[in-house]
């Protein structure tokens, strides 16, 4: 566990994302269901990337591959230099604690634990000693201007502030990518604009941004937006800035 | 690291346990009810078997005692065709002993009697003992004061006695009983000794100072035992005692000893020294006029009985523990179900399934390990309370303990494995979607 989670260097060079011929099928019954196909995806570092798609065109499957927690059926993923199809279990939660930060749509807090103790699990599973840890859960907490909340629950927020919460949470472990499923879609529009441009300013301080949205609202703040139809990519979109 | 990542995870535990208050607390009582009950069980009958181990153990385990027993077609004689009854150990029956079986080392031959004594105004029901210098090198018996009774006072059928602790303590109260005279029966003895019996635990002591106070009288109603030499009984009161039952009115016995102590040098002669016993016995009395007590078997069958107790006392603990174990398992089930998104959330943020068997497994050990705890507390105050109010001697053996927290523990890992594995092969995208 250790050794690997030495081995968890990357090539700044080197894009940070890659997918190459990638699928994705499940098994139903005899019949087989592809509901990714031919997936070339490269993302660079610093990069800020919308996946756009209607339901069912395969994007939480996409982003479950993207986010290390399914393996993909065919085809190569790398994440940072590492093929993730070839990882075991247990490499697949390393690396995904290690690399990747989630945000989610319905914030995805543990009800029972206060703001700080939230921000702190990534670390812990980390290896974090728990001086580290606090330290740092802190000064996130301050970061996305949390810093007075740090004992409460997440009960006694609003919905906006648990999603600030929730991206303090994703930053723990200054992952290569912050992978954002429908991150305004729980919030109203004030909320949501104030997530967006906290998401800018990670962005803006060099931060891997993939943000998957129904919203093209959203899609237009990314550099690029890639759209998905029936598990394919069909356009990729570059915004001028 | 290891170390500060176990206080987390205790830390985690407790902290998730402390918010279900109400529930942990049911759950835990389950183990503590089944490990308190093993405990009061097992010192409740430890306590019992060490007592009887004790009693059999002043008889003395290098002994053979015959006694004498009323014929039981005797006791069923009515009428008045036997007014005389003639029965038991005789003088003879002791020579025998002495002479005809090998490894013999002590024989005594006591003769009991019960008798009024007096002394001044007191006056009190005891047991005359008639018996030889050497009862002290078979019995738990001890001059405590003066001296026990010597060859000379046999030889010369003296009146003298040797009162027990018990009949000073009722007699003679803030007198020195040395020196003083005794009227037993119709003659006066003088006090030449104080004999205790040597007991080796503080609990019996408290047993036999209740004898003395008189709340609990001895055997017989009598306070206690005044011991005389037994050529002097032989003399005084004779061989008859009269007797009065309700079937037959009065009757008269012949009884020359009560009771022949035969002492062996070494334990393992003990039985087959009880075989040439017997065989020497039953060539000479027809009736079945006697008893062969051997304290050493005694000794064993308590054994033996306690073994079963505890067998039987360790799978009923058993089962109230698996009864313990399977709620433990039913309320985590429950738990990781109703935390499947809590389970997945940490999966994603990069727990291991290994963390997540660890997170589940370590909140149902300490589950049952405080369980085990409360459990060995409730389970010493309940022994404690026993024997305070009731009298009863309870042990509590550290062991007991030991095994009681040992099957806590293993209650835990077993019944806590399954659910903590369960939460842990879950898959992370369908418990992260689960609300």
């Amino acid at each position: 566990m250790i050794e690997f989670r030495e081995a968890l260097t990357f090539d700044k060079n080197s894009p940070t994302l890659v997918m190459k011929d990638l699928y994705k099928s499940y098994q139903l019954g005899t019949v087989e269901l592809r509901v990714l196909r031919d997936i070339n995806l490269t993302i660079t570092s610093g990069e800020y990337v919308a996946i756009m798609g209607p339901s069912g065109s395969g994007k939480s499957t996409l982003l479950n591959l993207i986010g290390c927690l399914d393996r993909p059926t065919g085809g190569d993923y790398l994440l940072g230099g590492h093929s993730v199809g070839t990882l075991d279990d247990d490499q697949l939660s390393m690396i995904r604690g290690a690399c990747v930060g989630f945000v989610f749509q319905s914030f995805k807090l543990i009800a029972q634990l206060n703001i700080l103790e939230n921000i702190e699990i990534p670390m812990y599973y980390q290896g974090y000693s728990e001086q580290a840890s606090a330290a740092r859960a802190i000064e996130l907490a301050e970061m996305v201007g949390l810093g007075d909340r740090t004992r409460h629950r997440p009960s006694e927020l609003s919905g906006g502030q648990q999603q600030r919460v929730a991206i303090a949470r994703a930053l723990a472990n200054d992952p290569l990518i912050i992978l954002a499923d429908e991150p305004t879609g729980n919030l109203d529009s004030a909320s949501g604009t104030d997530i967006l441009k906290i998401l800018d300013r990670l962005h803006s301080e060099g931060k891997t941004l993939i943000v998957v949205t129904h919203d093209e609202h959203i899609a237009t703040r990314a550099q690029r937006v890639i759209r998905l139809l029936d598990g394919r990519i069909v356009q990729v979109q570059v915004n001028e800035r | 690291m290891v170390g500060f990542r176990i206080k987390r995870i205790i830390k985690l535990g407790i902290k998730s346990l402390w918010m279900h208050r109400l529930r942990s607390t049911l759950t835990a009582l389950g183990i503590i009810f089944g490990v308190s009950s093993v405990i009061a069980m097992l010192a409740i009958g430890e306590g019992a078997s060490r007592d009887a181990q004790e009693k059999i153990a002043q008889l003395g385990s290098r002994n053979i005692i015959i006694r004498t027993m009323q014929p039981p077609e005797d006791k069923a004689a009515t009428g008045q065709q036997q007014i005389l009854k003639e029965y038991g150990l005789t003088y003879n029956d002791a020579e025998r002993f002495q002479n005809g079986i090998p490894d013999v080392q002590v024989i005594v031959p006591n003769r009991r009697l019960s008798q009024q004594a007096l002394y001044r105004n007191r006056r009190a029901s005891i047991e005359v003992i008639g018996t030889v210098p050497w009862y002290p090198e078979i019995s738990s018996v001890r001059t405590k004061f003066g001296r026990f009774l010597s060859t000379t006072d046999m030889r010369y059928k003296r009146g003298v006695c040797v009162v027990d602790e018990r009949v000073v303590k009722e007699m003679f109260a803030f007198d020195d009983p040395l020196g003083q005279d005794v009227k037993i029966g119709a003659d006066y003895y003088r006090v030449v000794g104080v004999a205790a019996e040597q007991v080796k635990s503080k609990a019996s002591a408290a047993d036999k100072d209740k004898d003395a106070t008189g709340s609990k009288k001895a055997a017989g109603g009598n306070v206690g035992g005044i011991y005389i030499p037994l050529t002097t009984v032989k003399d005084r009161f004779g061989e008859m005692t009269l007797q009065a039952s309700s079937a037959t009115g009065m009757s008269l016995e012949r009884v020359q000893l009560q009771e022949i102590i035969v002492q062996v040098q070494d334990i393992d002669q003990v039985l087959p020294t009880r075989q040439s016993v017997e065989t020497l016995i039953s060539r000479f009395h027809k009736k079945n006029d006697y008893e062969i007590v051997v304290p050493l078997e005694l000794m064993r069958q308590a054994r033996d009985f306690q073994r079963i107790f505890t067998i039987v006392l360790g799978s009923i603990a058993a089962i109230s523990l698996l009864v313990g174990g399977i709620g433990i398992m039913n309320i985590m089930m429950a738990t990781v179900s109703e935390r499947t998104q809590e389970i997945g959330i940490r999966r994603a943020l990069g727990a291991k399934k290994r963390d997540i068997v660890i997170q589940f497994l370590s909140e149902t050990l300490l589950l049952t390990l405080s369980g085990g705890v409360l459990g060995i507390i409730l389970g010493s105050l309940i022994p404690w309370a026993v024997s305070h109010f009731s009298e009863m001697r309870t042990v509590i053996t550290s062991g007991s303990l030991a095994l009681a927290f040992g099957i806590s523990t293993a209650v835990g890992i077993v019944f806590g494995l399954y659910p903590a594995c369960r939460a842990a092969n879950m898959d992370p995208i369908d418990s992260l979607r689960h609300e």
